[in-house]
This record gives C-alpha cells, structure tokens and sequence, in this order.
C-alpha cells in the first residue's frame, strides 16, 4: 500500500537516484550547492532580488534579453567546457593497464552532455542573444515584433539548460551521443532517465528556439527603418534572417524525430525500434535535416559578424555586398541538400551517396566567396589591429582549414575510412570553434562597449585570444592525426601505448584553452574594474559604420529617440560624412512593450513539467501542464501591455547624452 | 510596437471581395468530384493513370485553396507571402522527396528478412 503511494507520488525517483557513491559528482555537487547558495545570499543581502526580477527576468527589452542569453551561453560554456577537460583528462591517461578514472557509464554521460551543451546551451543562446541585442539596433527598429515573445523564448531555453543540468545530481544524463541516436536511444537499450532527460529539455528549448526564429524574421521583415530596402540591410541583419528562416524550417523536423522518439519511450509504438518494423535509421535521416542545416543556423551570423567587423577595422565598405547577399542565401538554400553526408556508410546506393556528396562540396563555394570578400575588403584598407579584427584573421586561419578537411570528408569513400573517427570530430571542431566560437568572441569584444559602456580589458583579451587560438591548434592537430590513422571516436580507453603522446598534448591544448576562458572571464572582471579608463562616452567606440553605433552606450531603453531615415549601406557612416546633427528638441512620446511575468511563469511550469515526465510522476505533469495551459491562455486576456515613454523623460535621456558627447570636446 | 504591426499584417487582405471565395469553391467542388468520379465509377481501366490524375487534381487543389482562400498572389506583402510560401514549398518537397529516396535506398540495400 505504502508501496504504491510511494510510486505514484515520486514515480520512479527514489533515493538510489542520487548519486551519492560517486565521488566526482558529490563533490561537484557540493561545489555547486555552495557556490549557487553564496551567489542567492549575496543577492539577497545586497537586496538585488527585486530589481532583477523588475528590470531583468520579466523585462520584455530586446536588449536586456540578448544579455541575458549571452549570460547563459557563458555559464553553460564553462560546464561544457570542464565536461571537455574531463574527457582529455580520461583519454590522456587511459591507455593500457591504466583504466583512467571515469568509469563507462560516466564517461557516456559526459561526451553526450558536452556536445548536447555546447551546441543547444552554448553556442544558440549566444548567436540568439547576439543577434538579440545586435539586430534591432542596427534595423533602426524600438523592439522586436513580438516583444513577449522573446522573453518566454529566454526562459523557455533556459528552462531546458536548467533540466539538463539537474541531470547532474538527480539521476543520470543520456548515455547515447550528442544527438541520442536511435535504436540504443529506445527504451531497450537505454531504460533510464537519462534519455528522457535529453529529450524533454531540448523540446522545451527547441520551442523557445523556434519562437524566438520567427520573432527575428518577422522584425527584420516588418521593421526597418524607413529608406532601409533589402539591399541596404547590414550584412549581420542578412545572415541572422537567412540563420533564423533555416531555423523555422528546421526545428519541425528535430521536434517531430524527438516527438517520435518520446512515444517509443513513453507509450510503446515502434518508429524506432529495431523490431516490428520499426526503422532507427529514420531517427537518423530526420535528425540531420534538423543537423546539417544548423551547422548554418550558427556560423551564418558568425559571417555577419566577420563581415561587419571586416569593414569596421578597415575603414572601407565591404568588398562586394551583393555577392555575400548571394552567397548567404545560396548557403541557405543549399543546406538543405547535405545531411546524408552524416550517415554515407549506411547502405545507401551509390546514386545517393554521390548526390549528396557533390552537393556537399558546392556549398564550399559560396563559403569560399565569402572569404575572398573579406580578403579583399582587407586588402589596401586602413587596417586596425584591434582584438575584434584578431578574432577575424584567426577565424580565417582556422576555418580555412576546417573547410578542407570537411570537402575532403564530402568524399564518400574518403568517408567510409573516416566515419565516427576522431578525423570527423577534429573536423567539426575545426568549423565549430574556428568558425562559431571566434566569431561569438570577435562579436561580444566588438559590443561589448555598446551593450555596457565600457571596453572589454584590451590586456586580458589578449590573453583569451592566444589562449583560444594556440589551444585549438594544440589541441586539436594531434586529434586530426590519430583520426587519420583510425581512433574511433566516444572511446574511453585505447590500448595501443603509441598513442598517448597525442592523447597527452590534446590534454596540454585543452588547458592551453583553459586559460583562454580564464582570460576572456578576466578581460570582464578586469574591464569592469577599470570602467572609468575604459568609458566611452560617444557612442561609437570602434568608428563604426551602421546604425547600432549612432545610439549611446549603453543605448535608452527606446533605442532611437527619432526613428533613423537610411539613405545608404552603412547608414552611420554615410550619416558622419554627411555632417549628420542630432535633433536637440521636438521629442514626442514613444509607444513601448510593458514588462510581463508570464514569460518566467510558463518556462517555470515548462521545467516541472519536464520533470515529472522524466520521473513518471503524472500527477506533477498533469497538474504542470494545466496550470501551463491556464497561464498561457490568461496571458492572452492582459491588455494592459503598452505605456508611453512621456516627451519630457525622453528629453531628459537625450540631454543627458548630450552633456555626455560635450565631456568628450 | 506589436499592435503596430499586427495593423499592418491585417491590412493586406481586405480588398478582395467574396468573388474570389465562390470561384475557389467552385473550383475546389469540381477538384474534389472528378477523383470520386474517377474511383466510383472507374471510367479508365488502369489504375496507375487514376492514381496519378488524382496526385495531379490534388496538387491543383492546393493552389486553388492558397491562391482563392488564403489570397496568396505577388503583390501582398511586397511579394513575402509568395516567396515564403515558394520557399516552404521547396523545404517541404525537398525533405519528404529526399527522405523516400534515401529510405527506398537503404530499404534495398538491406539483409532480406527471413
């Protein structure tokens, strides 16, 4: 009696669900319990509860939400980032005799929570609240189309990362590949919560991603400032509508593969099971026409942003606009055309396999249009050397690479020797880090000051940037060279000794990465620091040319006091060399979002609902999702959504600034 | 700002009458007809050609509806409506028509089944 009481209240969550018996995770655990305890105490005694709540987590301003994703995007790197060190720390010493010291059933969780993190937790948020912060500002738009939106999208994506990461400590993350595959996904194979885990906090974020895509075509499409034609859209503003219309068309497809997936695990149908007709390498196809175009999704607004940074530090207009327009929407277009190159040695026919393999080297050329462009752009410009344009010539250095190995992997035969070896995982490193990591630096280096009025510690970003730069080298040339000679890749234990020199300078590369990370941290703490040093009062720090940089720093919460009229491709620059003067009166009321807690609310009832379906607690799943529901459909009835900013308050901003330019003469 | 530009999303569909609304249904009466006619009263022998003239007929059907009900044409939205629907079109034909190809291909490259 007690028995069942007890199952039906906790489900299958029971005290053996902790684990208390592994000391690598007590451990993390209590680090975190205490570090997590002293943060909320701070907060609380400096009495910053209430106005993060007021100002932060219910605000509805596309620019606190972009800073609130790239917050997120940083704390999910350093857990991603220490899964990455444990891993090189496992495969450095693991060889023969030796059995290293994570035992297989952790060292599954972790390879499978690194990919998983880096790619849904770590690298969307950040291109997400980038293009966030960024888009807007830069279209001459007040807000995003769907302002409400955009908050339950934030919370809705980190409702997902906070599941992930209770995985930690309650129960056990998925053993089974970055993208679970399927049939050892199936609850056969895998009857623990693991995958459960994986799968309700990438459907809860794969809505918020979702959402949030359409929020940023439906801005860029309806929003522009007047005389701001297609063609005259910044370069970052096109890749992020083309990045965001792959993600609308794609993340059907991966919900629709996990939705498929779920009801193997939770009701019992066969879509992916080995027997009764059940056919696993459906989960894969699906999964990788959501997976290949994503790899787009990410590195299309990493091109922006090379683009913009490009012509900023050169002082010169991009080298051929138009053909970059092109080659972005090529790359669009032509992504859909690729993802059976992720499973070529599967059984399909040679008329497939080479379909695809063609396909998959012609989106090389409009990528390597792009480089060219940015070469040329450079080429006879006024180059300054500043940490944003380090960022760009290391991407280039680097991605170039990466973009080799990956037409050489589009061949299928050179595939079938290469197939789920370490080749392929330094290959996507390669593209991963060179081509999306750098840029999110360049990017948050280069904005930084906009979003925060102060420069990032020029010293300590030096540091992250050479750290960054020679550890990927470091740590990922050996990894291409025991790939090529046929290391399998998820291996936690090798028995060849000759191996382990570059399993060991892999291991030295990751902790050359380490002080990267150490170092970008510091350029924060050491910027914040010295603020006063590193003030910029005008506005526009780096000489830029669109119109994000033609607001202060940190901009008002309006954005733009007059809407900007675009007459040109880099509108601000074309406003500068026009004499452009700033209107000192005539303000009137501006017309903006209220704030809202519904966005917190539903993503709160989101994650408990996750839970109870993770542990088979129905009575908190059901009750999760009514209250969900009632929340969701009450918000429809709120009214009261808009105020006006008064004339005489949007004065007082602008004069403010004006004495602030004045500071500067 | 969102009720600002939800004005304009609503204004784009007014000017077009109820004309457009009893030729589309019609049209779509007549669509859905002639492939019961075809079924029911098997005027041709082969049922490939049936099976394909009712494929045919249902594309056709998809247009009719889009273009009379939906008010899909090339000026509403300067053009966004058609390009993004062209657009889905692609995406929609490309995945399913892709997926039964690369499907069919590793189905007949398996082991036979006992």
């Amino acid at each position: 009696m007690t028995d069942t009481l007890i199952k039906t209240i906790f489900g299958r969550l029971g005290l053996e669900s902790f684990p208390i018996h592994e000391p690598i995770l007590l451990g993390t655990f209590i680090v975190v319990a205490l570090l997590g305890l002293s943060i909320v105490g701070a907060i609380a005694y400096f009495r910053l509860w209430g106005y993060l709540w007021r100002e932060w987590f219910t605000s509805v301003d596309h620019k606190k939400i972009g800073i609130m994703y790239v917050i997120l995007g940083i704390i999910m790197l350093l857990r991603g980032f220490a899964d990455a060190l444990m891993m090189r720390a496992q495969q450095a010493i693991a060889f023969g005799g030796n059995e290293g010291y994570l035992p297989a059933h952790h060292y599954d969780q972790i390879f499978t929570a690194h990919g998983t993190i880096m790619i849904f937790f770590v690298a969307i948020p950040l291109v997400v609240g980038l293009i966030n912060y960024v888009m807007p500002l830069q279209i001459g738009a007040r807000d995003v189309a769907f302002p409400f939106l955009n908050n339950l999208s934030f919370w809705l994506t980190a409702a997902g990362a906070a599941l992930t990461m209770l995985s930690l400590f309650v129960g056990e993350f998925a053993r089974t590949g970055w993208l679970s595959y399927a049939p050892l996904a199936g609850l056969d194979y895998s009857p623990d919560t693991g995958v459960d885990y994986y799968l309700w906090s990438l459907q809860i974020a794969g809505v918020g991603t979702t959402l949030s895509a359409i929020n940023m075509v439906a801005t860029i499409v309806k929003m522009r400032a007047p005389g701001m034609t297609m063609m005259k859209l910044p370069v970052f503003c096109w890749t992020a509508l083309c990045s965001n219309v792959l993600a609308i068309a794609i993340f059907p497809a991966l919900t629709a593969a996990f939705f498929l997936l779920m009801m193997d695990r939770y009701v019992g149908t066969n879509f992916f099971t080995n027997d009764r007709g059940g056919a696993p390498m459906m989960y894969w196809n699906m999964v990788w026409i959501w997976g290949h175009p994503e790899v787009y999704v990410l590195v299309l607004p990493a091109f922006g942003i090379y683009s913009e940074i490009t012509s900023t530090f050169t002082g010169k207009r991009l080298f051929g606009y138009s053909s970059m327009v092109y080659a972005t929407v090529v790359i669009t277009i032509l992504s859909y055309l690729v993802w059976l190159h992720h499973f070529f040695t599967m059984g399909a026919g040679p008329a497939v396999n080479s379909f695809f393999g063609i396909a998959t080297m012609v989106i090389s050329i409009p990528t390597g249009a792009k480089i060219f462009n940015w070469l040329f752009t450079m080429y006879r410009g006024n180059i300054r050397f500043e940490l944003p344009m380090m960022w760009v010539v290391a991407f280039m250095l680097t991605f170039v690479v990466g973009g080799m190995t990956g037409v050489l992997l589009a061949i299928p035969p050179a595939d079938f020797v290469l197939h789920n070896s370490l080749f392929l995982v330094a290959h996507f490193h390669n593209v991963i880090i060179g081509g999306v990591v750098f840029g999110l630096f360049a990017a948050i280096v280069y904005w930084f000051p906009k979003a925060f009025g102060f420069k990032l510690d020029p010293f300590w970003g030096k540091v992250a940037f050479w750290g960054w730069v020679i550890g990927y080298w470091v740590a990922w040339t050996p990894i291409y060279v025991v790939g090529l000679m046929g290391t399998a890749r998820r291996v936690r234990h090798f028995d060849d000794p000759s191996f382990q020199p570059y399993f060991v300078i892999a291991a030295i590369g990751a902790l050359i990465i380490l002080v990267g990370i150490l170092g970008f941290v510091m350029s924060i703490v050491m910027g914040f620091v010295k603020r006063e040093k590193l003030r910029d009062t005008t506005g526009d720090p780096w000489d830029g040319r669109t119109l994000e940089w033609s607001t202060t720093s940190p901009p008002p919460a309006y954005n733009f006091a007059f809407t900007p009229v675009v007459h040109d491709l880099d509108a601000w620059y074309d406003m500068k060399a026009r004499g452009y003067e700033r209107p000192a009166s005539g303000y009137r009321p501006i017309h903006m979002p209220k704030n809202t807690s519904a966005g917190v609310i539903i993503a709160g009832l989101s994650f408990t609902l996750g839970f109870g379906m993770v542990w088979y607690m129905w009575w908190l799943a059901a009750l999760s999702f009514i209250a969900l529901m009632i929340v969701a459909v009450g918000h429809t009835f709120n009214f009261k959504r808009d105020f006006y900013i008064p004339a005489d308050e949007v004065a007082r901003t602008e004069s403010k600034r004006q004495r602030l330019l004045g500071m500067e003469a | 700002m969102s009720t600002h530009s939800l004005h304009v999303a609503s204004d784009g569909n007014r000017g077009h009458g109820r004309r457009s609304y009893w030729t589309g249904c019609a049209l779509a009466v007549i669509l859905t007809v002639i492939p019961f006619w075809l079924v029911m009263a098997r005027p041709l022998h082969d049922p490939g050609w049936t099976a394909a003239i009712i494929f045919a007929l249902a594309l056709v059907q998809i247009v009719v509806h889009v273009v009379s009900f939906l008010h899909l044409d090339t000026q509403s939205e300067e053009g966004w409506t058609l390009l993004a629907f062209l657009f889905t079109a692609v995406i929609v034909i490309l995945t399913i028509g892709g997926s039964v190809w690369v499907m069919y291909h590793l189905n007949t490259n398996m082991m036979p089944m006992p």
